[in-house]
């Protein structure tokens, strides 16, 4: 091999390598599932109250998360104030917290048992609202340090130029740092959708199992395992479908805006 | 570099377990027991004085565990809340004749304080809240036997006040003790494991399931002989006594 092709060798090895790690399983999901199987699996009332509360539920948290987390993220690019790496490490603590410790953390604080169990009694706790809670608890992190980075990233002059213009700091906001940013909003958005999508842990501590209500299409697929695998793996190729198109269908949305804004 | 990424992989390996044998430093040998949740207490004190084999346990419903087994993959030994479970993985030719070790008894619990349910009777009103093992996992069965045993008007009105169908019995008791719910259906070992968290409700004697633990080698594994002699120490050993300290009583 020559001095100059070992490196770009390597390179190619070691993505071959995580293709065929993270490539296997989910092959694996949609080998041993016929799509007469998928189809089937989705005709059973406990699949589709599953599907359609996952959907429901990831909703309303990606709402709250960009409704909140996106002018919070544009604060947090924009000043420098003291204790930001306090609140900025605050913020960023869910990603690394096992699920189960969010659930648990959960029901410590808004559980009815909790520190403001006195205000929130059992309004979350087994209900759907609990659900979202603990959605947006795991998820939100994922799109507040990306729209984070992006605002930063973006060029002061265009913001300075706008304010000069005549823009307020809300209007520069809106009209100008949004829309620059809306490929990495996108992107944040994209993997924060993809966590809810996939959330179990805090899930089942906080909010419990129960069709229709608290069980979502993980909780589904758990329930299933035992007694029928192959519905579980039917179920699990319906969720890795939906994730993949939401997924993609958001860094579309992301690219197009992107090119209509430039 | 070529050495480094060999040596770097061969770390990888390691690290992951690849050759791995299956004992330990000590040279005793290495035991993974896929046990019902309910076990844990017992067999975690059992740990920490069996010296014949390195104990590893995986607890969790009985029902993912035989799924688990179902799907090839082969811990030792597997002890279940029931017997159906490892009576069905013998027929299926996936584990060695099983036996009974241990019965527990199914228990209505309530918060040990402020609960505000004291009796079978009273998980009928509207509003109480209750959690209870799903379907599949043997709290859940064990639930449902007893509930069918109400008739079916305060039976719906039971179920009408279910909130969350736990993958095993654990979940349940941290609904109960976080508050989330007022009531669930476990096991006595339960209870007792809460150290005066969680109270148990007996029910009526004519209500009661009949709760018996069967254990069973996996067949195939590669020291049926050590898997055999940790299944003996639970039904006349410190097995027993661990058991016996965890509340849950001698195979009928």
């Amino acid at each position: 091999m020559s001095r100059s092709a070992w490196f770009p060798a390597l390179l190619v090895l070691a993505l071959a390598l995580v293709l065929a790690f993270l490539g296997l399983p989910v092959a694996a999901i949609f080998l041993d599932t016929s799509p007469a199987d998928l189809v089937g699996s989705l005709g059973e009332p406990e699949a589709r109250d599953a599907l359609l509360l996952s959907l429901r539920t990831t909703a309303a948290s990606l709402a709250l998360i960009l409704v909140v987390g996106t002018p919070a993220a544009y604060l947090l690019a924009t000043r420098s104030f003291r204790g930001k790496a306090v609140v900025v490490t605050l913020v960023e603590l869910p990603l690394v917290l096992p699920p189960a410790v969010a659930g648990i953390a959960l029901l410590a604080s808004v559980g009815p048992g909790g520190i403001l169990g006195p205000v929130t009694g059992d309004s979350l706790t087994l209900q759907t609202a609990g659900v979202v809670v603990a959605l947006t608890f795991v998820a939100s992190p994922f799109y507040i340090r990306q729209a984070q980075a992006t605002f930063a990233a973006l060029d002061r002059s265009w913001l300075d130029a706008a304010r000069t213009l005549g823009a307020s700091e809300a209007g520069a906001f809106a009209r100008v740092a949004v829309p620059a940013a809306l490929p990495g909003l996108a992107a944040g958005g994209a993997l924060a959708l993809g966590r809810a999508l996939g959330e179990f842990g805090a899930t089942l501590i906080f909010a419990g199992s129960f069709q229709g209500i608290t069980q979502t299409v993980p909780l589904a697929i758990y329930d299933r395992f035992a007694t029928d695998f192959d519905a579980a793996l039917a179920l699990a190729a319906v969720l890795v479908i939906v994730s993949g198109a939401l997924l993609l269908g958001v860094k579309l949305v992301g690219r197009s805006a992107a090119f209509a804004g430039a | 570099m070529r050495r480094l990424a060999l040596a770097a992989l061969v770390a990888l390996a390691a690290a992951t377990g690849c050759g791995e044998d299956e004992s330990s430093d000590s040279g005793r040998p290495q035991l993974t027991v896929s046990a019902a949740a309910s076990l844990t207490e017992a067999f975690d004190a059992l740990k920490k004085d069996y010296s014949a084999a390195d104990l590893r346990f995986s607890f969790a419903g009985s029902d993912e565990l035989a799924a688990q087994i179902r799907k090839g993959v082969k811990p030792d030994v597997f002890a279940a809340a029931n017997t159906k479970l490892p009576d069905t993985l013998a027929k299926e030719g996936l584990v060695e004749k099983p036996v009974v070790f241990a019965t527990n008894e199914l228990v209505l619990a309530v918060a040990a304080e402020g609960a505000e349910v004291s009796s079978l009777a009273g998980l009928e009103r509207p509003g109480v809240k209750l959690a209870v093992g799903s379907e599949s996992v043997p709290v859940g069965e064990y639930t449902r036997t007893v509930l069918s045993g109400l008739g079916p008007t305060r039976s719906r009105a039971v179920l009408a006040n279910v909130r969350s169908e736990e993958p095993d019995v654990k979940g349940v008791v941290g609904k109960i003790s976080q508050s989330a719910v007022d009531a669930g259906f476990v096991y006595r070992s339960d209870v007792d494991a809460t150290s005066g968290k969680l109270k148990a409700i007996a029910l009526p004697a004519g209500l009661k399931p009949q709760v018996s633990y069967g254990v069973a080698v996996v067949k195939g594994v590669k020291q049926p002989a050590a898997a055999q002699a940790f299944i003996k120490n639970l039904l006349e050993g410190q097995g027993r006594a661990a058991l016996r300290d965890a509340a849950l009583g001698p195979p009928p």
